[in-house]
């Protein structure tokens, strides 16, 4: 599998078609924006938190196939988790995209593991973390619209 | 060197040789990703020829020192090569002056420079500053922090379909209030070529002045300043095969002459106590402190390599690059082109379904084809087309019919691996 396959995978090719989650959230305790100014993605994160528990979240907006796969796998994967176990996938799935160490815990990210190519891609990282930045700004409720830049 | 005539018409051009001109860059002789590299992102940089490099090393290899300060000898000869410079400057457009060349770091700063000394003095409350939809954020940015100061009103004019200037529209929207207009001469995003002689002519009609973004023109149209009679017009040297942060602002001398400074500082200055400034002359009032020396003289050197290549050729050959590109993307259904206008140049902007660019760019990118995926900086022109993001394809002097081949071979590949 040369390095774009690697990047490229079924899964988030089809994540990208077909992403789960995507919609309006009618009841959403938070919710924020992102943008990435590079590539013009544009995203909107909203989560129901409940007692520190996220119970619902889902995602609208436009961008590449890999910020909108990584947005469809994040809100599969943050459903039912605490908002420190969400803390925690996010410092996890970081370093997967930007170290070059093989120092990750892969078993703890499931279906986040296929984003492990985009690290041979640098100027694809702000894709992928565009929505992990929106969700923890849309946590944090400081309200204000972030960029990658 | 400066004393030779840029438009020398008893000189017949030879067959255009692509290869000889690839031959004097040697940034395209690399590979990338192990693939030869198809380097199709002119319009953001172009690449620089090797006399470019050289004149840079020789700058600091044989000259370097400040100007307009120093009684010795190397202080002299930057001197004489950067004030040498603004001459080659004024040549190349074709101003009355060496005056009116004022240098600086490329458009945007031209831009600034322009809406916060001729803007501030012209443009006052209630007034209209028009612009077009199709502008880069330089020329929308300043214009707009120039209204809010101000308590003036932008105003837009609008694009057809195909990506042109609506002239009737432009010719509704003057009147009594406006102040200024500022137009591009030709859109990095779409490749249109605006009829801009008619432009700056019917605001001059009414005795409106004009600004003229010039960023996408010189790299592939000879620019006469007095013939076209704008009021400023930008240049920026890193399109047109100089440098990164040279470029130069053309304005009328008799427009310049009662401005305001730009900057305050060093060499704007003739005299200076704590209780009063006495600026320089033109040019040198806006052209605070220690400027891009080097830029300035390699620019030269970008412009001798336009003059010796010649516009005509140059063009000649884009056209035909544009319209072979043109011809093989509109064969292949899922592409959609991105500005249509009658008269374009240098740029070819796409989009493919529902396939985002940034993924179209970074898979041509492993194949060795560069090419610009985004907005651009021209996000209204994202918007008008209801877009997020285009392809865009752009041209310089040095490509091939070849390297457009390899670009539609790694098109299909795209659309194979997204289907």
């Amino acid at each position: 599998m040369n390095e774009l396959q690697e990047l490229y995978q079924q899964v988030i090719l089809d994540h990208n078609r077909n992403p789960r989650n995507y919609g309006e959230l009618q009841d959403a305790t938070c919710s924020a924006e992102g943008f990435n100014p590079l590539c013009g993605d544009q995203i909107n994160v909203a989560l129901v938190v409940k007692d520190g528990v996220i119970e619902d979240v889902k995602f609208t907006g436009s961008g590449c196939a890999i910020s909108k796969a990584s947005a469809s796998i994040m809100t599969s994967v943050l459903k039912g988790k605490t908002v420190a176990e969400a803390e925690q996938t996010f410092d996890t799935f970081h370093h997967l995209v930007t170290e070059e160490d093989d120092d990750v815990d892969m078993e703890s990210l499931g279906k986040l593991a296929v984003f492990a190519g985009v690290r041979e891609f640098p100027a694809r990282v702000k894709c992928a973390s565009l929505c992990w930045h929106t969700m923890r700004n849309a946590i944090e409720g400081s309200g204000e619209i972030i960029s990658t830049e | 060197m400066i004393s030779e005539e840029i438009h020398d018409a008893s000189v017949v051009a030879p067959a255009f040789d692509v290869q000889a001109i690839r031959e004097q860059f040697p940034i395209l002789h690399r590979t990338v990703y192990n693939k030869p590299l198809v380097y199709l992102d002119s319009a953001a940089t172009s690449q620089k020829p090797q006399r470019v490099i050289d004149a840079i090393v020789h700058y600091y290899t044989e000259l370097n020192s400040n100007i307009h300060r120093g009684v010795h000898r190397l202080s002299q000869d930057a001197t004489t090569a950067y004030e040498h410079a603004r001459k080659a400057m004024q040549q190349f457009v074709n101003a009355r002056s060496s005056r009116e060349i004022i240098f600086t770091r490329g458009c945007t700063e031209g831009m600034n420079l322009i809406a916060s000394t001729f803007g501030r003095t012209a443009v006052g409350e209630g007034d209209e500053i028009l612009i077009s939809e199709m502008e880069h954020h330089s020329n929308i940015v300043p214009w707009q922090m120039l209204c809010r100061e101000k308590g003036a009103t932008l105003r837009v004019i609008p694009i057809s379909d195909s990506g042109e200037l609506r002239m009737d529209e432009y010719e509704r929207m003057l009147n009594e209030r406006t102040k200024l207009v500022s137009v591009v001469h030709v859109s990095n995003s779409l490749g249109t070529v605006n009829p801009i002689k008619e432009v700056i002519d019917i605001a001059h009609a009414r005795g409106i002045p004009v600004v003229v973004d010039g960023a996408q023109a010189t790299p592939h149209i000879s620019v006469d300043v007095q013939a076209l009679d704008c009021d400023f017009y930008t240049v920026s040297g890193h399109k047109m095969y100089g440098p990164t942060g040279i470029g130069f602002v053309y304005g009328k001398a008799e427009l310049l002459e009662p401005l305001p400074p730009y900057q305050g500082g060093g060499d704007m200055i003739l005299s200076v106590t704590f209780e009063k400034t006495i600026y320089n002359e033109l040019p040198f009032r806006y052209e605070a402190g220690t400027p891009n020396i080097e830029g300035a003289i390699a620019l030269t050197a970008a412009v001798d390599f336009i003059r010796q290549t010649g516009y005509e050729a140059i063009a000649a050959h884009e056209h035909d690059l544009l319209m072979y590109a043109t011809e093989l993307l509109s064969e292949i259904p899922e592409i959609h082109l991105i500005g249509t206008a009658r008269s374009k140049a240098g740029v070819v902007a796409f989009t493919i379904d529902d396939i985002h660019p940034h993924d179209i760019g970074t898979f041509l990118d492993r194949e060795g084809v560069a090419i610009r995926t985004g907005h651009h900086c021209t996000q209204p022109v994202m918007k008008r087309y209801g877009v997020p993001a285009t392809n865009r394809v752009s041209f310089a002097v040095y490509n091939t019919r070849e390297e457009i081949e390899v670009l539609i071979r790694a098109l299909h590949g795209v659309i194979t691996m997204f289907r």
